[in-house]
């Protein structure tokens, strides 16, 4: 590019002194930021690229500190200062803290104060700078909002984050982040809390306010298919050290690190013009029917005041899932794919409606109507993988506790037998037996959730409802922990009911695919039907909103879709 | 907001209702009454007990009634503002309680006013400056603060008071003020001895607030919420002032729901050590005199206290956190 960078970084190294280690969470990154612009970093989880935009504000949290290096940032006039030799607390560096560079952050659920109104967070930034008086910084601010496609801004500029959904909130953090006309635009993962009909309305609104306004966006993202929808330049982050760069089309072309390589694999894997893992094969015949089912949260009744309405969480879904067979069941947050789950396995109690499940042993039960003496038997066949592997393992008992427990509470093994049945589960899902003695803390994320597979395989069962169960991994880990319950799967006679918001996997993952929408099942059908020809416009709409890792096909920010 | 209040208040009424029944009948709960307690009295000094005169001062106190008849008597009064008659005083109870409830409401409301005023900086500084000195320093002055009984710690200011600044410690008003009617002059009496008990009734309240409001305020310094703020350029401490410490305000408005009626009570023996003519002492006597419509009284009065304590600081809360307001 011809003209002078807007923001240049040269050799940055940020550290956090850890008791005698010091963790080099950015080690020697240099790049260069041109008006207009858009640059992705991508990394996965510790990579620190979100340290590196944050060191950029001078807002790395203690103890991190700024060691080396410089970010030279070209003011409109072409003067140029060395943030990095600024203090964190300077006033030169308060001067442009979202007057020049503005920042967007990840979770707009907790980014925002929960007791200022809207307009008044958006108000604030013109405040501090001075640019405006209060009236004049109100107006504004309603008109940001409208820029954000926020419906009613007038009304909306005095509301609280807490009375908007994930995706307005974002709208609003954009809205402040550009209140004050920055030139630079850091967003940080600014779509990854949000369901993907969302993030594209948000990559949408990004790029043409960026084109509106001339601004250069640092964008910092794991999602492979969003680097390919918007970047324009690719940094690839490991470890602190950036590992390749170049132009988004060179990148995904011809990788050249190992590890870029690694990661794109894994991203078009599970994206949406990859193979699928499974060929629906000859199904057995189906163990679980599904009928009518629902759930309806009664009418809230007050002592004072107005009654809520009652919430249909799912509503009169039905299905089959035959011997052997991954159904996959997707839907944006609140779209009752959860509540379905517990119901399945009747954590709560559906409202009507039947769940038929045969036993092993024979038998078919009526799981909407089981006390807790009946659910027994059912709850050694029917086990639940959830989402987050760090909550969902007891950090005070050692794995092989863990796995062990539910052998044991059910009465089956003890002693020396169960010692030998953990040591083989955690043989199966790729551990070593001798972790049994170890606690939860001293796994990385991915070797949890085996933990957790290895746990919910103890009992043997028939089949496993997986929540979420990869959502929280990096991409790479995503692919292993998806093939490993595949390859488990025909040695232990096990059918899956996987729940995810992420398109992708379950595509990757399952033979049947139901699309779930406002507590309905609105579209069932073989994953690659549903994929190739959605019938429904809500699904059409879902599929159109994955971001491909392609950059040859960039669909996502066209306008007028959605 | 209006509806809210409303509501609330709406929702006392009951409350209070039960809680007079419920304190009547923990007082008739207990064996005996009144005359058994002053016939013992009587027969410890020697004095002959005659059965007919007590049965007699029985019926003219209402004592040989059911309980239920006694309630009833007692709370209709309560209603029109008459709190009964005292036995062991023999004068009406609004008299008795009358200016000891009021200097009680007095030093409640300094010591709680103490206890915020140094509460709150400490507080604050105790979590901005984390492991500073000065925060080891507050931090060790805080857990002696709440290790110390406050009786004993009476005690030491008291003779600290007296050797040191020579100064009349007992009480709340020197001798020539104790019965006089009300002026400039006592009030700047009161004024006077009000220090000595505020700072012992304050003590560990401050000290666990101290511990309160750091960890809320340590809670909150790193949440994403301040990291958008101090990225729109806000300087550290307007900062500070508008988002964490107004967020780690809320649990210290709520103690104000159990520190009224914890000074009042919970005081009784430092009251007794000071010699504080608030309601403490008084009902302690009270209850151990039998003497319920004084007793009763002063429950009532002190459950009252709570319960507009705690709808105070439901108000408060509702007016620094929309979240509550919108529930």
């Amino acid at each position: 590019m011809p003209t002078n960078p807007i923001l240049e970084v040269r050799g940055l190294r940020t550290y956090f002194p850890l008791g005698r280690r010091v963790l080099k969470a950015v080690d020697d990154v240099s790049f260069r930021l041109h008006a207009g612009e858009t640059l992705c970093i991508v990394g996965e989880s510790g990579s620190g690229k979100s340290i590196t935009a944050r060191s950029i504000l001078q807002i790395v949290g203690p103890p991190g500190r700024i060691m080396g290096g410089e970010i030279l940032y070209r003011r409109a006039d072409g003067s140029v200062v060395d943030i990095a030799g600024l203090g964190a607390k300077a006033a030169a560096m308060r001067a442009l803290r979202g007057r020049e560079i503005a920042m967007i952050f990840q979770e707009p659920m907790t980014s925002l104060s929960p007791i200022h109104r809207i307009g008044w967070q958006i108000m604030e930034g013109l405040l501090a700078h001075k640019m405006m008086g209060r009236a004049e910084a109100r107006a504004r601010a309603v008109e940001l909002l409208r820029q954000v496609e926020i419906p009613q801004p007038e009304q909306a500029v005095d509301r609280f984050p807490f009375e908007f959904s994930g995706g307005m909130r974002q709208r609003a953090m954009i809205a402040m982040a550009l209140a004050c006309n920055p030139r630079v635009l850091i967003a940080d993962e600014p779509t990854t809390a949000l369901d993907v009909t969302t993030q594209a309305e948000i990559l949408r609104l990004i790029r043409r306010l960026q084109q509106a306004h001339g601004l250069a966006v640092l964008f910092i993202t794991h999602d492979m298919g969003v680097v390919a929808q918007i970047a324009d330049n690719v940094l690839v982050m490991r470890q602190g050290e950036v590992v390749e760069r170049a132009p988004t089309a060179e990148l995904f072309a011809s990788p050249h690190h190992p590890y870029t390589i690694r990661l794109l694999q894994a991203a078009t894997a599970l994206g949406m013009a990859a193979p699928p893992a499974r060929r629906a094969a000859a199904l057995g015949a189906p163990f679980l029917r599904v009928r009518d089912l629902s759930l309806t949260y009664p009418a809230q009744a007050r002592l004072f005041g107005r009654a809520q309405p009652p919430t249909q969480a799912v509503k009169r879904v039905s299905f089959d899932l035959h011997e052997g067979e991954n159904l996959g069941i997707v839907g944006e947050s609140g779209s009752g794919k959860t509540t379905l789950g517990s119901c399945l396995i009747r954590v709560l109690q559906p409202s009507a409606g039947r769940i038929e499940y045969d036993l092993r042993a024979g038998g078919t039960r009526d799981l909407a109507g089981l006390d807790r003496v009946g659910l027994k038997p059912v709850h050694r066949e029917i086990r639940m993988v959830f989402q987050d592997p760090f909550a969902s393992l007891n950090p005070r008992m050692t794995v092989g506790q863990c796995i062990g427990e539910p052998l044991l509470v059910n009465g089956l093994m003890q002693g020396a037998a169960l010692a030998q049945r953990v040591e083989k589960l955690l043989g199966m899902v790729g551990l070593g037996g001798d972790v049994a003695v170890r606690y939860p803390h001293a796994f990385s994320g991915g070797q949890r959730q085996r933990i957790v597979i290895a746990r919910a395989l103890a009992l043997d069962p028939r089949l496993i409802i997986a929540d979420e169960a990869t959502s929280a991994l990096d991409v790479t880990l995503r692919r292993q922990i998806l093939d490993l319950l595949l390859e488990l799967q025909p040695e232990l006679g096990l059918s899956f009911i996987f729940i995810s918001h992420d398109l992708g996997v379950i595509r990757y993952f399952c033979d049947r695919i139901a699309v779930m929408h406002r507590g309905e099942i609105v579209e069932i059908g073989t994953a690659d039907a549903i994929c190739a020809w959605p019938q429904m416009p809500y699904t059409q709409r879902l599929l159109a909103a994955v971001p491909e890792a392609d950059p040859a096909r960039r669909g996502l920010l066209a306008e007028g879709m959605g | 907001m209006g509806r809210f209040i409303v509501r609330r208040l709406a929702g006392m009424v009951p409350f209070i209702i039960l809680v007079s029944i419920t304190v009547f009948m923990l007082i008739k709960l207990t064996p005996g009454d009144f005359v058994s307690n002053y016939a013992a009295a009587l027969a410890a000094a020697g004095e002959t007990v005659d059965d007919a005169m007590l049965a007699s001062m029985r019926s003219r106190y209402g004592l040989d009634q059911p309980w239920l008849v006694q309630y009833w008597d007692w709370i209709s009064g309560v209603a029109v503002g008459d709190f009964g008659y005292s036995f062991q005083w023999q004068q009406p109870v609004s008299g008795l309680i009358g200016e000891r409830m009021g200097l009680t409401l007095i030093l409640s409301v300094s010591t709680l006013l103490f206890t915020w005023s140094v509460a709150l900086p400490i507080g604050v500084y105790s979590a901005v400056r984390r492991y500073s000195i000065g925060d080891y320093l507050f931090t060790f002055i805080g857990f002696v603060g709440l290790a110390v009984p406050g009786f004993l710690l009476a005690l030491v200011l008291m003779y600290v008071g007296v050797s040191v600044f020579h100064a009349d410690v007992g009480g709340l008003f020197s001798s020539a003020y104790a019965d006089a009617p009300w002026s400039w002059a006592r009030c700047v009496d009161l004024a006077q001895h009000l220090w000595i008990p505020i700072i012992i009734l304050g003590t560990s309240g401050a000290a666990s607030l101290i511990r309160i409001m750091r960890a809320n305020l340590l809670d909150q310094l790193h949440q994403p919420y301040v990291d958008t703020a101090r990225a729109k350029g806000l300087s550290e401490f307007t900062l500070l002032v508008r988002y964490p410490i107004r967020v780690a305000l809320n649990p210290f408005v709520s103690t104000l729901g159990w520190v009224l009626p914890n000074l009042v009570s919970g005081a009784v023996i430092i009251s007794v050590v000071l010699n504080l003519p608030t309601a403490g002492p008084l009902l302690l006597q009270a209850l151990l005199g039998q003497d319920q419509y004084l007793a009763g009284a002063f429950l009532l009065l002190l459950c009252s206290l709570t319960v507009i304590g705690t709808l105070l600081s439901d108000i408060l809360l509702a007016l620094l956190d929309p979240r509550i307001r919108f529930q």
